[in-house]
């Protein structure tokens, strides 16, 4: 048909039924993968709550208070993981908060020429690939015995405090610090740096041309107009160091036993999963899920706090 | 007083000397200490992996078994193997059904509701800590022997790491998506495409750079996690025994290996991360590049 009537190409197509029944199959298909997110999410809540079940009608809140881990006796409370897990989290945080936002701040403000600062930017990303069991690895080998000596004259001069109160013998609390500042520091980093470049350069300029200078504007405007990103950076940095799992089993030293001191050999809930979920039996793994049905709560928290500071927070420019 | 008699003898050149100044270099130098310190584990890392690992290269490192312990030699084959295995299943299971959330939440969703739900949903999952994701597999797998009867196996391992792959791979899609022009879907509906066609023709094709950057991405990640793999995929001495059988993957012997005192093993474990974290480096250097070839 060489000539189409006037008609004709006016005609919509006729949508044969298999093609209907295609697009709304697929329309369907996508909306139940969608909803995997939400089935895997019931699903983790509803397996450790299920999970732990038995644990928690025997020690109830008992469990978070008290310290003793005894497969053998089959008696078991969480205190020292959770305090081990609130404890290194935080401690790592006030070491990483400085250092990620300064250096975030580094690439970001016009300081070093814009090659290097993609460079150290590159780096800090890379930081973040660099697997947790090979950071845990280089903690054992290199890190620790390197640092020893200076825990050893931190017991030595301040050892009347009962942060510093035992001899470091190796794996314990402070080095698990260490490693975990260097796993959140990428998350802080990348996080400021974009929450900086969203600010809108004329702020900035508007900064300079009232005559302040690099750091009257980067304290005076920039910061306060990236707060949001920043504080959900550093919360979402929060729930990461919580939920840590293998760099910090592999030196905290995971010891049941609770002390203050920084120094002496400690544990994390995840830790306390990671070493013994794979050999638990019985009420051992009632207890583990009751552990993990801890850390689970606690990070939602972080993450959804971190969420709702986000987009409350963000910027109104 | 009049405006221009007061600062007549105030230059507005810029002095060194003054307080703020002089504050304000400090605080520089100081920001690029912490940004010094911010890559220097980064630097320290690789050298020792590299160094350490490095010297361990040997062509039987990837074609033995590792030795019992306390023996010398061997290597790593099976872990080489087993870490390509579980996060191949991860990546079955996770690219299919992120791709087709990230499609349903950029093409279906109209914002509100179920999307939202979904989108915060995907969101908090992501924040889940790896090992919680373990513990769910352990959960629902590994502990009810739900797969022929199996309890620690490869596809529980995969199926762990799935999770955690999900969230990357659903926001990648999402966002990809999004970033493909209106005007492309309108010229599609236009001439006649259904919608099935135009998504599966015009825009994941169009979209295909950044979601690949984030499989990549994610994959890497998976690969290297361990946590959700010491109770699920286990770990095995031997060459992999099919997908229901526990596996050893590179992660997971790191991790054994590192803990026991024997000098043959934490040689093996250098030797393992020196081949991950070049495999992972090389995956982000190569999403990297894909990302930079889907903006030009």
């Amino acid at each position: 048909m060489t000539s189409a009537s006037p008609q004709d190409s006016f005609t919509l197509r006729r949508r044969p039924a298999s093609e209907k029944l295609l697009d709304i199959g697929f329309r369907q298909l996508t909306t139940a993968l969608a909803s995997m997110v939400a089935l895997i999410l019931i699903g983790i809540l509803l397996v450790v709550l299920f999970g732990s079940f038995e644990s928690m009608r025997r020690y109830g809140l008992a469990f978070i208070t008290t310290s003793s881990w005894n497969p053998v006796e089959d008696e078991y409370g969480a205190f020292t993981a959770i305090y081990g897990t609130l404890v290194s989290s935080l401690l790592s945080l006030l070491i990483a908060v400085p250092l990620g936002v300064g250096t975030a701040i580094f690439i970001t403000e016009n300081i070093i020429p814009l090659k290097v600062r993609q460079v150290i930017g590159v780096m800090v990303e890379l930081l973040a690939a660099i697997p947790s069991v090979v950071l845990g690895l280089w903690a054992i080998f290199v890190m620790e015995p390197f640092l020893r000596p200076a825990f050893v004259w931190l017991h030595n001069s301040l050892g009347f405090i009962p942060l510093f109160g035992t001899m470091p013998l190796g794996p314990g609390m402070a080095p698990a610090v260490l490693i975990l500042v260097v796993m959140i520091l990428p998350i802080i980093t990348a996080i400021s740096r974009d929450s900086l470049n969203q600010v809108p350069p004329e702020l900035r300029q508007a900064a300079y041309g009232v005559g302040t200078t690099r750091w009257g504007a980067i304290l005076n405007v920039l910061l306060p107009a990236a707060v949001s990103g920043i504080t959900g950076g550093v919360m979402l940095a929060l729930g990461r160091a919580m939920g840590e799992t293998m760099a910090v089993t592999m030196i905290i030293g995971n010891s049941n036993t609770f002390s203050w001191s920084l120094l002496a050999p400690a544990n994390t809930i995840a830790s306390l999963l990671a070493n013994q979920f794979g050999e638990a039996d019985g009420s051992q793994v009632s207890s583990l899920m009751y552990a993990a049905f801890i850390l689970m709560v606690l990070t939602l928290i972080v993450n959804i706090f971190a969420r709702w500071l986000v987009k409350r927070l963000s910027l109104r420019y | 007083m009049s405006i221009s008699a007061a600062p007549a003898q105030r230059s507005l050149n810029y002095k060194p000397g003054l307080l703020r100044n002089r504050l304000s270099r400090l605080l520089t130098i100081l920001m690029g200490l912490f940004a010094g310190i911010s890559v220097l584990p980064l630097v320290l890392v690789l050298i020792y992996v590299l160094l350490k690992g490095g010297r361990s290269i040997s062509l039987s490192l990837f074609t033995q078994l590792p030795p019992p312990p306390g023996l010398e030699g061997g290597g790593i084959g099976n872990a080489i193997l087993g870490t390509f295995v579980v996060t191949a299943i991860a990546a079955a299971i996770a690219v299919p059904v992120g791709v087709g959330g990230g499609v349903y939440l950029a093409e279906y969703a109209k914002g509100r509701g179920f999307s939202q739900f979904v989108r915060f949903g995907n969101d908090v999952l992501a924040g889940v800590p790896s090992i919680i994701a373990g513990v769910f597999i352990y959960g629902i797998i590994v502990a009810t022997r739900l797969l022929f009867g199996q309890s620690y196996s490869a596809i529980a391992g995969g199926m762990a790491l799935a999770v955690l792959m999900l969230p990357t791979v659903i926001k990648t899609t999402d966002e990809g998506l999004k970033l493909v022009p209106a005007e492309l879907r309108w010229g599609a509906l236009g001439v006649g495409a259904s919608k099935f066609v135009t998504v599966i023709r015009i825009t994941l094709p169009t979209a295909f750079p950044p979601i690949a950057t984030g499989v990549v991405l994610a994959l890497a990640r998976a690969a290297g996690e361990t946590a959700p793999l010491i109770f699920t995929a286990l770990f095995s001495p031997f060459w992999p025994e099919g997908i229901l059988a526990p596996i050893a993957t590179m992660s997971v012997l790191i991790y054994n290996f590192a803990i026991m005192p024997y000098e043959a093993q934490n040689e093996l474990a250098w030797a393992a991360s020196f081949v991950l974290v070049l495999l992972i480096l090389a995956a982000n250097l190569f999403a990297r590049w894909l990302g930079r070839f889907a903006n030009r």
